[in-house]
């Protein structure tokens, strides 16, 4: 009696939990079904289902066709910031963690604390002084840093180095020593050590800070709009998805695919890999 | 046997340098440039002092901003970790599609402040007011968004959509690390399921609250890129006898004043801004950590 109560129970709360996520995600089905609307439907229906699924297609031919916004552009170069940049946030904040765990000095010490003390920094105090300061370092190393992808990857591996350094260092002070001593007895060097038996140690959490600063990365604006400019030769989404918005207000066929599309990659990715995503996202909380 | 050595040395270079050359440098270049007449036109930049520091506080238009985003702050803080906590509580319970509703909730987290504000500005302005007709309801007939008194509700609403996910995601971790037989020790004792969360639960998880308090407060406080799509500051508003704008937080006020070619004036409100953060971080780290040392 009391165990059939128990399971109604269960059962009541399962549907409430499930409906509550149902309502918690609306907006999400909102933009995909305005998505697949004219802009005259959204305006008088912006409730109903749409008329016909192939607008969508419309749509998305009227983004990427765009000759104001160079949306396609848009979308590859974002790719290409976002990947670079996890790519040597990683190598390079996982090389200087181990380096500082295993070095007992007092500039170990100093490095990392600076590195801690800099998470508070809001983007704010450095945005403007940063711009000035990257033309001065172009001019003296002959490399462009602004409106160039070297400037903006250089830029994230910097902001992106002390929430980075700081996961992994704490991840890597809990791996036993005794590993590496014994493949330095057999002769490694310490750059073998590193790659060889600590990096593959690392994957679990490497998991954790990808997610993080790829979210962050994909989505970013401030930075870019500011180191690549709101017209340059190369931009990112979420600059062109401002720009669709601000040359065609309130249109929001055009404006709500736009963002849509500027959303699919980082949901697919989602779907895929959630399990992993939300582990690494879990472990990462607790150092 | 830990002795620094070349090879360590060149494993910190790289992201050391990459680090120092846009956030240290420009760091104390901001610090002097608050002090100087820089107004990103002329080449000439030339040191005034502590000015632009007293000036903008009596800015009624900044005043607004700063007031706003203490208010701001403290709703999102608050609701973020309520409803975080509440979500985590629900997604640990013995629920069958536990792992389902985890990943669903977190979804929204995954959405850039930019494209997030547009969302949300369909929704207040088009789907909410159509919803209003629908059901006959006046409060939502007319925008959240075009109301000075709640424009920061809903811009707050909109916060503790994307983030609670987010939060939950860190008391859940907590939440797994206490150990299940103090639980059942308390239930077998007759302590009923609320007096177990409070008494044993929560005092339990104070590291993981001192963690999101600190990331809902410091990320409210810089918040931009939600604020330009959602509202771009509007609508207007009168303050101390002064047109100012509604929902123009503080990030904003700071940026609009650099796009007026006040740079000097811009970082020095930009200065103020970090000052404000690293006192009231340091504060509530302090009162946390403190808090976990009596537990």
């Amino acid at each position: 009696m009391t165990k059939g109560k128990f399971r109604i129970g269960r059962f009541v709360g399962e549907v409430i939990v499930f409906a509550a996520l149902l309502v918690y995600l609306i907006p999400f089905l909102l933009v995909v079904v305005n998505s697949a609307k004219t802009s005259k439907d959204i305006l008088f229906d912006t409730l109903g289902w749409p008329a016909d699924w192939n607008q969508l297609w419309t749509n998305i031919g009227l983004i990427f066709g765009n000759r104001t916004v160079h949306y396609a552009a848009a979308f590859f170069d974002s790719v290409v910031i976002t990947v670079l940049s996890l790519v040597v946030i990683v190598l390079f904040s996982a090389m200087c963690a181990w380096a500082l765990v295993r070095t007992h000095s007092t500039w170990a010490t100093v490095v990392f604390f600076l590195f801690v003390a800099a998470m508070v920094i809001p983007f704010q105090v450095l945005m403007f002084p940063l711009v000035r300061w990257m033309r001065i370092f172009s001019d003296v190393i002959h490399l462009p840093m602004l409106q160039s992808f070297q400037g903006v990857v250089f830029a994230y591996m910097g902001f992106g180095a002390p929430l980075s350094i700081f996961i992994f260092h704490g991840f890597i002070k809990n791996i036993p020593y005794e590993l590496e001593e014994s493949a330095k007895i057999d002769g490694a060097s310490e750059a073998g050590i590193f790659f060889k038996i600590v990096f593959p140690l690392l994957q679990s959490i490497i998991i954790t800070v990808l997610i993080l600063n790829g979210i962050w990365i994909w989505n970013d604006y401030l930075l870019p709009l500011l180191m690549l400019g709101s017209n340059g030769a190369v931009q990112t989404l979420p600059i062109a998805v401002t720009a669709f918005a601000g040359a065609y207000l309130k249109q929001w066929d055009l404006i709500l695919t736009s963002t849509l599309i500027a959303m699919v990659p980082v949901i697919v990715l989602y779907l895929f890999a959630q399990r992993y995503i939300i582990k690494g996202m879990i472990d990462g909380a607790i150092k | 046997m830990h002795k620094s050595s070349l090879t360590k040395v060149l494993f910190v270079l790289p992201v050391l340098f990459a680090f120092v050359m846009v956030m240290v440098v420009p760091f104390f270049f901001g610090l002097y440039y608050s002090m100087t007449d820089w107004n990103g036109v002329s080449e000439t930049i030339n040191f005034v002092g502590f000015v632009h520091f007293f000036n903008v506080f009596r800015e009624p238009g900044f005043l607004n901003s700063f007031l706003i985003t203490g208010a701001y702050t403290v709703i999102n803080v608050v609701l973020v970790n309520v409803v975080g906590f509440i979500l985590a509580m629900i997604v640990t319970s013995h629920l069958r599609l536990r792992n389902f509703y985890r990943a669903g909730f977190f979804a929204p987290y995954l959405i850039g402040g930019i494209v997030l504000g547009y969302i949300w500005q369909f929704l207040f302005n088009n789907a909410l007011p159509t919803l209003g007709k629908l059901l006959d309801l006046d409060a939502f007939q007319v925008s959240f968004l075009s109301r000075s008194d709640s424009v920061i509700w809903a811009m707050s609403g909109v916060n503790v959509w994307q983030y609670a996910g987010y939060i939950m995601l860190i008391f859940i971790a907590a939440i797994q690390a206490v150990p299940s037989s103090l639980m059942e020790a308390a239930k077998v004792d007759g302590a009923g399921y609320f007096r177990r969360m409070f008494r044993i639960l929560i005092p339990m998880m104070a590291n993981a609250f001192t963690i999101s308090l600190f990331l809902t407060l410091t990320t409210s406080f810089k918040q931009y890129d939600m604020n330009l799509t959602l509202t771009n500051g509007g609508p207007a508003a009168r303050f101390l006898d002064e047109p100012v704008k509604a929902s123009q937080l503080l990030a904003m006020n700071i940026f609009d004043t650099a796009r007026a070619n006040q740079m000097a004036q811009a970082q020095a409100k930009a200065v103020i801004l970090f000052v404000a953060l690293v006192i009231v971080a340091l504060l509530q780290v302090w009162v946390s950590k403190r808090r976990e040392v009596e537990q």
